[in-house]
């Protein structure tokens, strides 16, 4: 019962709007405590790698975010699956939220991804799957954000973003699936494959508390822009006014 | 009486045969528009058959990928401007159907032929005459699921500005499966090799898309005419 409630609070921008700015500092201060220690952890006390040496060290920001950006598109999926089936305006809005988020965090992976390539594959980029599959949901990125902005209408906008939002759901493991088979296909006698290092606890935990650390600066960016999301959308309500007094 | 959804789903299909066939122009512009785009390539790459040979599966498949992009665009915009759609939606009819009816027969109308014709364009990119018939199997049965695709992202743009670019931005990235499978089995079906495996896969994405397509088609071109 208590957890219908929440739900039912979570249909109303005030409460929302409220909540983010209540928790905003929270997340952003928890994200950067973890971030310096897990840096701390990772750029220090971290052996270096036997194989890779040093320039492992890339993997504390680019694993996090490649997990993110996956995980934002997910997120963004259900927010706009809430708002298509209970026609919540606070679920689209959510979802406006994360799609940009999501995109820099995929071009942050793609792009730390091709500086770790370089030293590793000697190049900055190669067809392999992983890189292939981000690359691609970069595109589904854009394509959600640039269909959002085509329609003029928001109504009209939240809810054929959130059709193609869950069509691109439905199509990521199928993408994922393809882009796998194809390359098994394609594999050419390269350094392509990184041997998977059965990872040191040393090296493990900063890794670890970076994801957490990462997520935490997601949600609290999420929070701000679904404040400012709302304060667009909800220009016209009395609640603005009282909230902003 | 009321019709059924099957009845209804013929009507459309009738309708939007005889529409076509009375502005054949429409009809063999995506065709022509595939056979100038096979033909840049060795115009850029090398007149050389036997490397044009490597680059045939990535080419046919981009030109009919692209072609099926351009003729997306009329799949559901006319009958959007003209309030053709909005009768539908209004007609009591199952709108999935009536949606589902359009696109077969804007495969058989642009699929279907485009692949048929592949063979014109595969001959001059140097395949041997004995893979043309994979060469046609996989690009009709590819064609046919970028079709269902396709669908959903001409409703969504329905109600954009500027729908064909955008077009393009939504179905491209979710095509990338149909591309990797039906490029492969083109390029099995070109070195003489078993082509089940991929066109297994295109299949049951084709299939996938069958149950779930029109359904998003259907929410989506509702969406575009509120």
């Amino acid at each position: 019962m208590a957890a219908w409630t929440w739900f039912h609070r979570l249909g109303s921008p005030p409460h929302v709007f409220a909540f983010a700015r209540r928790w905003t500092p929270w997340f952003g201060g928890f994200a950067a405590v973890a971030m310096l220690i897990a840096l701390y952890g990772g750029l220090v006390l971290a052996p270096a790698d036997y194989q890779q040496k040093d320039a492992f060290r890339m993997v504390y920001v680019h694993a996090p975010t490649a997990w993110l950006s996956l995980m934002i598109y997910s997120t963004m999926a259900v927010a706009a699956a809430v708002g298509l089936i209970w026609r919540m305006k606070v679920a689209h809005a959510a979802a406006a939220a994360c799609a940009p988020i999501g995109a820099w965090f995929t071009v942050a992976a793609l792009g730390t991804g091709m500086l770790w390539g370089k030293p590793m594959w000697g190049a900055y980029w190669v067809w392999d799957p992983r890189l292939t599959a981000e690359l691609v949901l970069l595109f589904l990125y854009i394509g959600y954000m640039g269909l959002r902005a085509g329609i003029e209408d928001p109504a009209k906008a939240d809810k054929a973003s959130a059709v193609l939002a869950v069509v691109g759901i439905v199509n990521v493991p199928i993408i994922k699936f393809s882009v796998d088979w194809w390359n098994s296909l394609h594999q050419t006698a390269t350094v392509m494959r990184m041997g998977k290092p059965t990872m040191d606890g040393d090296m493990l935990w900063p890794l670890l508390l970076m994801f957490v650390a990462f997520a935490s600066y997601f949600i609290a960016i999420l929070l701000i822009r679904l404040r400012a999301e709302l304060l667009r959308r909800e220009r016209n309500a009395s609640w603005i006014r009282e909230v902003l007094s | 009486m009321k019709t059924g959804s099957l009845t209804a789903a013929r009507l459309v299909a009738m309708r939007d045969l005889r529409l076509a066939f009375r502005k054949p122009s429409q009809l063999l512009q995506p065709l022509v528009f595939f056979l100038i785009v096979a033909t840049l390539f060795p115009l850029t790459l090398t007149p050389e058959l036997s490397r044009l040979r490597d680059a045939a599966p990535g080419v046919l498949w981009v030109g009919a990928l692209l072609s099926s992009l351009l003729a997306l665009e009329f799949l559901f915009r006319d009958d959007a401007v003209d309030g053709t759609l909005e009768q539908f939606a209004l007609s009591g009819q199952s709108l999935t159907w009536m949606l589902f009816a359009k696109t077969c027969t804007h495969w058989l109308l642009t699929g279907l032929p485009l692949a048929l014709a592949a063979p014109v364009a595969a001959v001059g990119l140097g395949v041997p005459g004995e893979s043309m018939f994979g060469v046609v199997a996989s690009l009709a049965l590819g064609s046919f699921a970028l079709s269902l695709l396709g669908a959903i992202g001409a409703g969504l743009t329905l109600g954009a500005r500027r729908g064909g670019v955008l077009l393009s931005l939504l179905t491209l990235p979710l095509a990338v499966p149909i591309l990797i499978f039906g490029a492969r089995a083109t390029e099995l079906a070109i070195n003489g090799a078993d082509i089940a495996a991929p066109m297994y896969l295109l299949g049951a994405i084709a299939v996938l898309g069958l149950t779930l397509a029109p359904l998003a088609a259907a929410a989506a071109v509702r969406i575009g005419l509120e």
